[in-house]
């Protein structure tokens, strides 16, 4: 049973993991609480469904399923086309509320206007798309049966592996590419950063395509093993920050760590409290670490 | 002509609860610079106080202690103002973007303790047969809101002349030292941290005197009241009304909820009846672009805050 639920939780992990890598970048690099962040992964999920209709339409080797996973390639195109469509609206959104907020006033205020734009994409995905719930596939799918009992979908195995990927090219991005070091320079200090003739502006482009595109990952990877809801983004804000703020804002392997423990805390959870409060783990993880280790485990203390 | 009357007064007295919490909210944000995103918490919690001391014996459910109407508002400000020392300790250290993640985070634990908590709030049935005075002074629906409006109005406007006089009081002037600069009123002798918690704990006992007066209004609490959408609308109201302005928490929360019934009732009318649930998406779409919008082209508000010059300063 227990394994069962460390199964989940780093299932579930994995995705917070995936949504808060781009919530803690902006967190550190922008220096504002994005709270319409957990948005991009419901807008990647959801227009990821607009790509699959129109590569599934090609029919053929694009609408078969690959092996035993429930989807073939149409949809892993349609995640690719997500991600580029996700990372054009957080791009959109910068160019026109939160860089102009930031030029114009303080970064509480982008905190607010991040609470507007949550509230305006949130609904325009029930707008377009009705509040049922909507899958991906109906194919049928058999769990396989790990030792200790365990039961895992193929899909969650292909979700693990693909968040290992992403994890791994980002890894070797931020550390290798000259574009991701001068990321982690502008994270340190914008100022001396420019100084030294990094071209912020383009970084933070950066930032916000790592982002949304990770956020769209998580969120087309929610759609296919749990299944897309309006307020799937929305469910995971306190996750998300949780999970960044556990990192440490700003770190890679922060927001990897920092989601496998609230995504582990959460399911681990229900053997010591009922169920229904489940929700309310992440939150109880936040304020633990903010009293104990405000500046997350990965994270620099200021001096 | 009697439908419209009786329709203006129950905008007014719904527009005139929201105008509560904003004021709440307004002491917290405007004047203190305290970022309390869990505004639907702490009215939460009024609310099902009031309901839980005034109304009717229950069965398996706490409760048939059936006080007047004042000791339940005065009990609803106090368990609100209880809940926010407890809150208030443990988060007010922390940085603006932090204390709002946390207070958030308050919010939704709130909401899951009133749907699951069953023996205290009813869960997810809520709580019924909550008494509104009103229905003891008068007959018929129109006057019994013409009543209850006026309780309102008594009550927001003892709530906003208390506040006009702390705002102007040293103790208000304090609050905005520490908002500007609490390192500076540190070396003057402040202490920020404790005033911050005054400030916190007064502006969500307001919150809960809002809930109350709701509750006693509607005749019933449901967790559904209090999800997050509300603590955006309450907040949206101060922003486009003009945060560190109790004249513009107010007016926000009339324009802002004026636009929400408005447009709720245009799209009754004009939506096909298959999509209306869709209409309540389109409000909350509306809602969300008026708060980015005012702040892109008015960040003040309407009627933003006064500038004041001492008097000293003056020559």
């Amino acid at each position: 049973m227990i394994l069962q639920h460390i199964a989940d939780g780093i299932l579930s992990g994995a995705i917070v993991a995936l949504g808060a890598i781009g919530l803690s970048f902006t967190m550190k690099m922008l220096r504002f609480a994005n709270f319409s962040h957990s948005e991009l992964l419901t807008w990647g999920a959801y227009s990821a469904l607009v790509f699959l209709a129109f590569f599934s339409s090609f029919g053929g080797f694009f609408d078969q399923t690959i092996g035993p996973f429930s989807f073939g390639a149409d949809l892993l195109l349609a995640m690719l086309c997500a991600c580029i469509a996700t990372s054009i609206i957080a791009l959109l959104l910068h160019r026109f509320v939160f860089e102009r907020l930031s030029r114009m006033a303080g970064h509480m205020t982008m905190v607010f206007a991040s609470f507007g734009v949550a509230l305006t994409l949130r609904h325009l995905v029930v707008l377009i798309w009705g509040s049922d719930p909507i899958y991906y596939s109906r194919e049928l799918q058999f769990a396989i049966l790990l030792p200790g009992n365990v039961r895992v979908m193929p899909d969650q195995v292909f979700l693990l592996g693909l968040t290992v990927v992403v994890v791994i090219a980002l890894h070797l991005f931020m550390s290798r590419s000259r574009t991701g070091i001068a990321m982690r320079g502008v994270a340190e200090s914008p100022d001396l950063a420019r100084a030294s003739g990094v071209n912020v502006d383009r970084i933070i482009t950066w930032v916000w395509a790592i982002g949304a595109s990770g956020a769209a990952i998580g969120g087309v990877l929610y759609g296919m093993t749990v299944q897309l809801r309006p307020e799937l983004g929305f469910s995971l804000i306190l996750p998300l920050f949780a999970a960044a703020i556990l990192g440490g804002t700003g770190s890679l392997y922060g927001a990897v760590l920092g989601g496998l423990i609230v995504g582990l805390s959460e399911n681990l959870s229900v053997m010591v409290i009922p169920t229904t409060y489940k929700p309310a783990v992440p939150f109880l993880l936040i304020l633990a670490i903010l009293y104990f280790r405000p500046e997350g485990i990965f994270g620099e203390r200021s001096r | 002509m009697i439908g419209l009357v009786s329709y203006i007064v129950f905008f007014l007295i719904l527009s005139l609860i929201f105008g509560i919490a904003v004021l709440g909210l307004n002491l917290q944000w405007g004047f203190t610079g305290l970022f309390n995103a869990g505004v639907a918490g702490f009215t939460a919690i009024g609310a099902y106080t009031m309901a839980i001391l005034t109304g009717p014996a229950r069965d398996a459910v706490l409760g048939g202690f059936e006080l007047p109407f004042v000791v339940g508002l005065i009990g609803a400000m106090m368990a609100s103002g209880i809940g926010a020392v407890i809150v208030g300790l443990a988060t007010l250290k922390l940085r603006h973007e932090y204390l709002a993640v946390a207070t958030f985070g308050i919010a939704v634990t709130i909401q899951l303790v009133c749907l699951n908590w069953e023996y205290l709030t009813g869960g997810t049935l809520g709580l019924i047969g909550i008494p509104n005075p009103s229905k003891a002074w008068a007959d018929g629906p129109l006057a019994q809101n013409a009543l209850y409006l006026l309780v309102v109005l008594v009550v927001v406007g003892l709530t906003f002349a208390a506040l006009e006089r702390i705002v102007k009081s040293p103790w208000g002037r304090m609050l905005k030292a520490i908002r500007e600069d609490d390192i500076a009123a540190a070396s003057l002798g402040k202490s920020p941290e404790r005033v911050r918690l005054e400030a916190f704990v007064l502006g969500c006992m307001i919150m809960g005197l809002s809930g109350a007066l709701y509750v006693s209004f509607i005749g019933y609490v449901s967790p559904w009241d209090f999800l997050p959408i509300v603590t955006f609308q309450i907040w949206t109201m101060l922003i486009v009304g003009g945060s560190a302005n109790n004249r513009g928490a107010l007016l926000g929360a009339l324009i802002v909820w004026g636009v929400w019934t408005m447009s709720g009732f245009v799209i009754s009318r004009v939506v096909p009846s298959e999509i209306q649930a869709q209409g309540g998406a389109m409000q909350a779409v509306l809602i969300g672009l008026i708060l980015v919008v005012t702040l892109l082209i008015r960040p003040r508000g309407l009627i933003g805050e006064e500038l004041h010059v001492s008097r000293h300063a003056r020559s």
